[in-house]
């Protein structure tokens, strides 16, 4: 049981890593980040539940509060981001980058 | 102990001098004239003062002036003390040296008066007389050596002291560099006494004694590359090319370092090891021919220059070569004597060739100065009288000296070194007195002042008059027993001459002659030159007038392969081979760097693309691991 489990955790997390990679929008890509952290929180609880050891959930309880904190954070993020860009699309933020050095 | 305070006095009074020039040179550009003038008159005047102290009471009461200073190295048994001795021989260099630098220090004042540089000339130039006194001074030749490099090192300094000229900056170069060749041989015998006798102590007392535990092929070879040394300094041939260049500096300069003092540091060198070379006979003798040839070609090339310094610089070749003939058969205090009288009448000479350049606004060509009697009466007198001198006319100071140096020769059984030194001092009178008849006697007349209210033209006559008096009188103190006189300077010096004797019937007739010779040369000169336009008719071709083509033969020989040599290295070496890797490498770190920068273009999205790869690569590294392992 715990098999399927984890492959259904490797199946979600292998679709939040190309959409993280692949796709442009920043709302989806934040969509794809909690796949990815959900992936792990499945695999936490499929492992304590297999252990029969409640620890795992603890730690998939906190996750999730924090995953809705971050929620919080990174609306905000979107909103200045929009505004500063007038655009969602994650090429437009690449300041760091080597492009710009002079 | 009083004594040992003097000498440090006598030592330190410049250096401290010059320190306090250069510290008022560095931080104000507005300092008085007169206060560079007065520090540097009183550091100078103060040693000249102890000085004279000092050999008077070497001279008279014979007492030994002896101040350690400080242990330098001490490395095992081995251990340099820097001590300063004042013995007879560094008692009688210090009679000549530091009074001669104080007049000279005096002349200077006139001659710089209003350069922008003052201050740096007299740091320089008490800096010099330092090192001077260090050289003198010195106990053990490793201070020598010190002192010796010191006087090198402001003689270039001094020499390219005009450096916005690039000429007198490669006059300079010149100077230091032929140099280098003599103290390499200076450094190398130092290096072999050390190794031959070193454990025994290295001051000149203890070198001297163990002497005999040299074998004698080794002594010989020390003893001809300490004349190396003194070769180089003494600008001997075939060391001599940097001499004549050194006129480039100021006048002064000249005087006092290239006519008067440094010069005779290889004199002194060799006289200082009298001891080693009246072991090795061989040398001594290469030591007197190489002194003949000198003075016999710097003689005869100086008939043809035109320039007064250069003709007064060949003319101190020729006479130190003179004192070398002396010091190689033996006659060690003959050639310190005429070292004594040198001092002055060629300090006058050279401030006379100075008073005439500075009256004639830095003309120094002699066919461009003629008839100007009237115009520096004053200087014509006293060079008349520096010419004469040099020509060892009696009862003139250099023909006491010169005549002794003739009668060793003479006694000596080297006929033909005899010969030559005869030859030599013709050649002297001829070119000093064609400079003498072309300068002062033609119809040709050239007008200018050296107006005698100024005080800069004071302080320049006063010591030159001072020297006319030496020139003339200082003979007096060595006068050989035929005048009723007992060699004083000699018995003073006490060194490990060899003796010659010659009845007075044989040095009276050998006087006569050389002073008839030389009177009746001094005729045909003022037949020849005097009224007269020759010197315009002289051509510039031929051995003489190109010095004998030794430094175009240097320059074909050295300087040219050496060039060559630099410029492949430079061009071919250096900038294709090095240069050209390395910047290659750099510019290929750069292209790399471009590259992988197109990597880091600031999008996140490639940022987790690149983590998942390294993810992924992790993984497998590690499942081949664990699959190998289990």
């Amino acid at each position: 049981m715990l098999k399927a489990y984890m492959i259904l955790s490797i199946i979600l997390f292998s679709i939040g890593m190309v959409g993280l990679i692949s796709r442009r929008n920043i709302i989806v890509i934040y969509m794809s980040i909690e796949l990815l952290l959900n992936a792990v929180n499945l695999s936490l609880i499929a492992i304590s539940g297999d252990l029969g050891d409640s620890s795992g959930h603890v730690m998939s309880l906190i996750i999730i509060a924090i995953a809705a904190a971050e929620a919080a954070l990174f609306m905000s993020l979107f909103v200045v981001l929009f505004r500063k860009k007038g655009s969602l699309d994650a090429n437009i933020f690449d300041l760091l980058g080597s492009k710009y050095e002079s | 102990m009083s004594h040992s305070i003097l000498l440090n006095i006598l030592l330190l009074a410049p250096l401290t001098s010059a320190f306090l020039i250069f510290l008022l040179t560095i931080s104000t550009r507005y300092t008085k004239q007169t206060l560079y003038t007065f520090l540097a008159l009183s550091g100078s005047g103060l040693s000249a003062m102890i000085a004279l102290y000092i050999s008077y009471s070497s001279y008279f009461e014979h007492k030994l002036f002896v101040s350690h200073l400080f242990t330098w190295l001490n490395i095992g048994d081995f251990t340099i003390e820097v001590t300063l001795k004042a013995d007879a021989l560094s008692s009688f260099m210090l009679l000549f040296v530091a009074p001669v630098s104080f007049l000279i220090h005096i002349y200077a004042t006139g001659y710089m008066h209003k350069d922008k540089s003052y201050g740096r000339f007299f740091t320089y130039f008490n800096l010099f007389i330092f090192f001077m006194f260090l050289l003198v001074l010195a106990d053990n030749p490793i201070i020598m050596f010190v002192g010796w490099e010191g006087v090198g090192l402001i003689s270039y300094l001094l020499i390219g002291f005009y450096f916005d000229d690039i000429k007198n900056t490669y006059a300079g170069n010149k100077a230091f560099i032929v140099n280098r060749v003599g103290d390499f041989g200076f450094l190398s015998a130092l290096m072999l006494l050390f190794i031959e006798i070193g454990s025994g102590g290295f001051s000149y007392h203890a070198i001297f004694s163990n002497l005999s535990s040299i074998e004698s092929p080794m002594l010989s070879l020390i003893a001809l590359l300490l004349f190396v040394g003194a070769m180089g300094k003494s600008a001997q041939l075939p060391l001599f090319v940097w001499l004549p260049d050194a006129m480039a500096g100021p006048t002064p300069v000249s005087a006092l370092i290239h006519a008067a003092t440094m010069v005779t540091a290889g004199i002194y060198m060799v006289a200082r090891f009298a001891p080693l070379y009246t072991l090795t006979v061989d040398v001594s003798l290469l030591i007197a021919y190489v002194g003949a040839l000198s003075a016999m070609f710097a003689a005869v090339v100086a008939t043809r220059q035109y320039d007064i310094k250069k003709i007064l610089a060949y003319s101190t070749i020729s006479q130190l070569g003179f004192m070398f003939m002396a010091l190689g058969v033996g006659a060690y205090s003959t050639a310190l004597f005429h070292m004594f009288t040198h001092a002055f009448f060629k300090g006058l000479l050279f401030m006379g060739a100075g008073a005439i350049i500075v009256a004639f606004h830095h003309t120094q060509d002699i066919r461009k100065l003629r008839g100007i009697r009237k115009s520096v009466p004053t200087v014509f007198i006293m060079m008349l009288i520096g010419s004469l001198t040099i020509s060892a006319i009696p009862p003139l100071s250099a023909f006491v000296s010169k005549d002794a140096i003739m009668t060793v020769l003479y006694a000596s059984h080297h006929l033909d070194l005899f010969l030559m030194a005869l030859l030599s001092s013709l050649f002297t009178a001829l070119y000093m007195f064609r400079m003498l008849f072309v300068l002062f006697f033609s119809e040709t007349t050239y007008e200018a002042t050296l107006e005698p209210s100024r005080n800069s033209v004071k302080s320049m006559i006063y010591p030159m008059a001072i020297l006319t008096l030496l020139s003339i009188f200082a003979g007096m103190l060595n006068l050989p027993e035929i005048f009723g006189g007992n060699l004083h300077i000699s018995c003073w010096l006490d060194l490990a001459n060899r003796h010659f004797v010659l009845s007075h019937t044989h040095e009276i007739v050998l006087m006569s002659v050389n002073t008839v010779l030389i009177l009746s040369v001094i005729f045909y000169a003022y037949k020849r030159y005097a009224y007269k336009d020759t010197i315009l008719k002289e051509s510039n071709t031929g051995f003489v007038a190109n010095k004998f083509y030794i430094d175009a033969l240097y320059n074909l020989i050295i300087v040219k392969p050496l060039y060559l040599l630099s410029v492949f290295l430079d061009r071919k070496i250096s900038h294709e081979l090095i240069d050209n890797t390395i910047n290659s490498m750099a510019f290929n770190y750069r292209k790399l760097g471009k590259f992988f920068s197109i990597l880091e273009n600031g999008n996140v999205r490639f940022y987790a693309l690149y983590m998942l790869i390294g993810l992924v690569l992790g993984f497998i590294y590690l499942f081949l691991l664990l699959k190998a392992i289990l």
